[in-house]
């Protein structure tokens, strides 16, 4: 593992850089076949309706996906996350049209612990909620 | 109808080995716009200690939730998969995944609840490489909502 962030570097509180990451129908149909996650709910909105959900939504698994990105690329060696946990709390609601959704991810160091691993909280919004809870990686810096 | 008791502490046979492909990490990666080298790059991989490409964090769970489907479609259980939702879904890992590693794992029912109605399962999947040792652990909460009243 080679993580270019520095365990002396960081405090509790320290925010990583945020990032904001799109997602449009295509987005959802190329992560189905690269994940195998063929459930018709993320890209057949009449179905999606039929089983009481607004619109299609994004995988779960996409949003916790993206998410992660904050901490690897801050991290630079993606192997520096050794726990990664998310509650998928509300759906990522993705309209048929060329917008699509944004999941807006930020996150910050919650806890400074042994063997030079900290723990980052992140925190997903999508249009204006939270849509993951409990979402933590523990990492270990250099 | 809550979910019988008894399958807690169940665990399922190890599943047969999954080889992680090169170009399946690549797909992976490229789908959920994550432009990592390591990822794609051989040399950029090795440059941080890794023997080959390695896999994003969350790559796994295609592989540990296909195995989970021992559990959701065991007809003894008697979940109703079609009404089944991701609650929660965690990782520890030992290293990453990579390139040309060979998987299987072992699942086990860690937990049976039942709360207003929803059953709730949460599945633990040990993840071993082809010698034995372990690589992550994915811990999956399904939960069933209850029908709703007529």
């Amino acid at each position: 593992m080679a993580a270019k962030i520095a365990y002396d570097e960081v405090e509790v509180g320290t925010e990583l850089p945020a990032q904001s990451f799109p997602v449009t129908r295509a987005t959802l149909v190329r992560y189905a076949g690269a994940s195998g996650d063929f459930n018709p709910i993320h890209w057949n909105e009449k179905f999606a309706v039929e089983v009481g959900l607004p619109d299609v939504i994004a995988h779960g698994m996409f949003t916790m996906a993206a998410a992660i990105r904050v901490v690897t690329d801050w991290a630079g060696d993606p192997a520096a996350v050794v726990e990664y946990g998310v509650r998928f709390t509300k759906p990522v609601v993705v309209p048929n049209d060329e917008t699509g959704a944004l999941i807006e991810v930020s996150a910050k160091v919650a806890a400074k612990l042994d063997d030079r691993r900290v723990r980052v909280d992140l925190t997903a919004v999508s249009a204006g909620q939270k849509v993951l809870g409990m979402s933590r990686a523990v990492v270990t810096l250099a | 109808m809550a979910l019988d008791q008894s399958f807690v502490g169940r665990t399922y046979p190890p599943t047969a080995p999954y080889e992680v492909g090169r170009e399946k990490i690549r797909e992976f990666a490229e789908a959920v716009g994550d432009a990592n080298p390591a990822y794609v790059d051989r040399e950029a991989a090795k440059a941080l200690g890794h023997p080959d490409v390695i896999a994003p964090p969350t790559f796994v769970f295609a592989i540990t939730f296909k195995a989970s489907g021992q559990v959701v479609e065991d007809p003894q259980l008697g979940l109703d998969y079609s009404r089944v939702v991701h609650g929660d879904q965690k990782f520890a890992y030992t290293r990453p995944v990579r390139a040309g590693d060979r998987l299987s794992v072992t699942s086990t029912i860690e937990a049976i609840k039942s709360m207003a109605g929803n059953d709730i399962l949460d599945i633990r999947g040990e993840v071993r490489d082809e010698s034995g040792e372990h690589v992550v652990t994915a811990w999956t909460k399904l939960v069933s909502r209850a029908p709703e009243e007529a």
